[in-house]
């Protein structure tokens, strides 16, 4: 069979979202790859020019939905920046938790999406399970399975009541996790599809901004949680892999899961006997704020996110502007893709836990 | 069958009809009941595949048409039935038509060749074993031509690789069939099944000296039905749905009949050959323990066989469910060097076991 074009998307199965990626193929050989975005796109930033800063506080958590407290930190610490303010401690122990809760219950989604990627169908299930239990618990705090809005200029929205189901399920995470690197990480066709596969030196991901568990897996120790003031009293180690594959990848997420859930331990024990307020009482309606502009960065499930918001005095944002990791490692596929069959592409772009919403906004 | 015949000769003289007649219909009636049971068998397989799965996956499976969802295979039958048959406006519009017939048919035959109980054996020539290798390979063919016809991309990448898998998966199985072959003298699949008799039921069947064969016939049989983890034909994350992408309706369900049907037939064929066939594992029937040597019994015997043969192919068919429910799908071009690098040294030196047991068996 000769050359030809291959349009895998933008409506396909895996792509996770509408991704359309050009794909030069001989046969099965990819000789060529060029993804186009943009299929998402909601206009996030302009939307916030029309809206007060309230108004737009509740729509940030869609910028990736399988994330939504990071984005929602993102934003909230940027015009917190901007207003000068500083949260409570307890407020600060909630976020913490709450965004690692959030972590671990997009890593499972990974995880499960991963193997299904990879004609496993079985794996989606299982992770859904524990990640239910995740969502059941924001679902109580905040009444949302997903888009929370629980996050407030000055704090969170309201008090935690139910902090005692966190330890199960981290327990049942935990647990859960032991078995499924038992089916996969001996498995010799997982092996075979992911190891020595989309490999990605150190210098390529910095050349390429990629952040996030895709960094970490190949060789580097980049974790913005390590400098941020939000984490400094926690106690975690740097999930990390050397050889930068598809399979490094996913040892970095699975280590990940389990270095969330000490977090989210040490959380719940602070909390616990922490008091105070869990805001600052600020009163966010007509919220106006003095000419300025602030970036908060926050290491979400798939890198840096990074919210910059610019203050012109009125009670609307003048601009905001994201950075996200998705969007980095979709520009890396050319790079990864070329070369390999067209039963690696899922592999390959899957390891890479792209978020369509996120790339596009 | 002497007997049956005669009783089919007084029925139609009932209606005053010539003798000619039962001539011509009563070789192609057992033929009408194995399709009527193929197509119950196969809605039964995909409800039990659905299900299986949904209790595998925390999941309940259908369980809304019918008690305990036992139409919704008949529900989705039904639907694909009324669904309009597109034929895309680039597509060979006499080969996307051929295609699903070609690799349906063969499987009717397949169905008719293996030996359900010492009596309804219907093509019981002196070599169908060959018959059957043969005839099971064509839907594959069908399976090509439907890539090839529907002149879509992924449809025909589905279609190459439905025929690389083939060829690659069809040498394993003719070398480890060879081994059987090598103990039972013969190519004839009644023949097979009768020399795996023995007084110690379970310790006769081939599954012990060709132990290496049944794995091997037993993978390489997974690749050829294209199923999890040699689903690259249709490789849902990958190609969409492969060679079946351009197809709707009843077409559709014409290949969705062969796949099922087929994952029966080759497993029944891997029970006649390996697992003793119709035959008990226990050495005498249960029927003949119970009541003795009586023309009751004797009938009764016949009910066991298919039985077995039926309890021996749904084992293997839960096998294959439960691969499906646990493996990930395998690259392509590792999934051709599995084969010529580990199954068919496998199924040679399987075959050169079987041939130095025979060969101890005749000093012995």
């Amino acid at each position: 069979m000769s050359r030809m074009k291959l349009n895998l998307g933008p409506q396909h199965p895996s792509t996770h979202g509408v991704l359309r990626l050009i794909l030069d193929v001989d046969g099965e050989k990819i000789l060529g790859c060029e993804p186009v975005i943009g299929y998402l796109h909601r206009g996030m930033e302009k939307m916030a020019e029309g809206m007060t800063y309230l108004q737009y506080l509740p729509t940030v958590d869609r910028v990736d939905y399988l994330s939504g407290f990071f984005n929602s930190y993102a934003y909230v610490a940027a015009v917190e920046k901007l207003l000068g303010i500083q949260i409570p401690q307890k407020a600060a122990i909630i976020r913490v938790m709450l965004m690692e809760l959030n972590r671990i219950a997009s890593h499972l989604l990974w995880l499960g999406t991963y193997l299904l990627d990879l004609g496993a169908v079985s794996p989606f299930f299982y992770t859904f399970r524990e990640r239910e239990l995740i969502l059941n618990f924001f679902e109580k705090i905040s009444g949302q399975r997903m888009m929370y809005n629980y996050f407030i200029f000055g704090g969170v929205r309201s008090e935690i009541d139910c902090l005692e189901e966190v330890e199960p399920i981290c327990k049942t995470v935990l647990a859960k996790l032991e078995d499924y690197e038992k089916i996969l990480t001996e498995n010799p066709i997982f092996i075979s599809r992911t190891k020595n596969l989309g490999i990605m030196d150190r210098e390529t991901a910095f050349a390429y901004s990629i952040t996030g568990p895709n960094l970490r897996a190949s060789n580097s120790h980049l974790d913005f949680r390590k400098l941020s003031d939000l984490y400094k009293d926690f106690e975690f180690k740097i999930a990390k892999a050397e050889d930068g594959d598809c399979f490094a990848r996913y040892k970095v997420r699975l280590d990940e899961i389990r270095e969330s859930v000490k977090i989210v331990l040490q959380a719940v024990e602070k909390l616990k006997v922490a008091g105070g307020n869990i805001n600052t009482g600020l009163k966010p309606l007509n919220l106006k704020i003095d000419t300025g502009e602030a970036i908060a960065d926050v290491e979400t499930p798939r890198g840096l996110t990074s919210c910059c918001v610019k203050a012109d005095g009125s009670d609307k944002p003048y601009r905001v502007k994201w950075r996200t990791g998705s969007f980095y490692a979709v520009q890396i596929l050319p790079k990864l893709l070329t070369g390999h069959m067209i039963s690696d592409v899922m592999a390959i772009y899957g390891s890479l836990d792209v978020m369509l919403p996120e790339v596009d906004r | 069958m002497n007997y049956l015949y005669c009783a089919f000769i007084e029925f139609l003289a009932k209606f005053n009809l010539p003798e000619s007649i039962a001539l011509i219909i009563f070789p192609v009636l057992p033929f009408c009941i194995v399709a009527a049971g193929m197509l119950v068998m196969v809605l039964v397989l995909v409800l039990a595949e659905r299900k299986i799965l949904g209790f595998l996956t925390q999941r309940k499976g259908p369980n809304r048409v019918g008690y305990w969802g036992l139409l919704q295979t008949v529900a989705d039958g039904l639907k694909l039935l009324c669904k309009e048959n597109i034929t895309p406006t680039s597509a060979d519009k006499f080969l996307f038509t051929l295609a699903p017939i070609i690799a349906f048919t063969p499987v009717l035959v397949v169905w008719g060749i293996l030996p359900y109980n010492s009596e309804f054996d219907l093509m019981s020539t002196p070599a169908n074993l060959i018959i059957y290798l043969f005839l099971a390979i064509i839907p594959v063919l069908g399976i090509f031509l439907a890539g090839y016809a529907s002149n879509s991309k992924y449809s025909i990448i589905g279609g190459m690789r439905v025929i690389a898998q083939a060829i690659s998966y069809e040498l394993p199985i003719v070398f480890s069939l060879l081994g059987v072959v090598v103990l039972s003298s013969s190519l004839n699949l009644t023949q097979i099944t009768l020399s795996q008799s023995s007084v110690y039921g379970v310790l006769g069947w081939y599954i012990i000296p060709s132990f290496i064969g049944f794995i091997v016939v037993f993978v390489s049989i997974l690749a050829e039905l294209n199923r999890c983890p040699f689903d690259l034909p249709e490789a849902e994350s990958e190609l969409v749905a492969g060679y079946n992408t351009e197809y709707s309706g009843m077409r559709f369900a014409l290949f969705y009949i062969t796949e099922y049907a087929m994952m029966f037939a080759n497993a029944a064929f891997i029970s006649v050959i390996f697992l003793g066939g119709y035959l008990s594992p226990f050495g005498s029937y249960i029927s003949n323990i119970v009541f003795g040597d009586s023309l009751f019994a004797n009938i009764l015997v016949y009910f066991e066989q298919t039985f077995w043969l039926l309890l021996k192919t749904g084992i293997i068919i839960f096998l294959f469910m439960l691969v499906r429910a646990t493996m990930p799908r395998l690259q392509s071009d590792k999934l051709l060097k599995f084969s010529w690098n580990i199954m068919l040294p496998l199924a040679i030196l399987n075959l050169f076991i079987c041939m130095v047991i025979k060969g101890l068996g005749g000093l012995l």
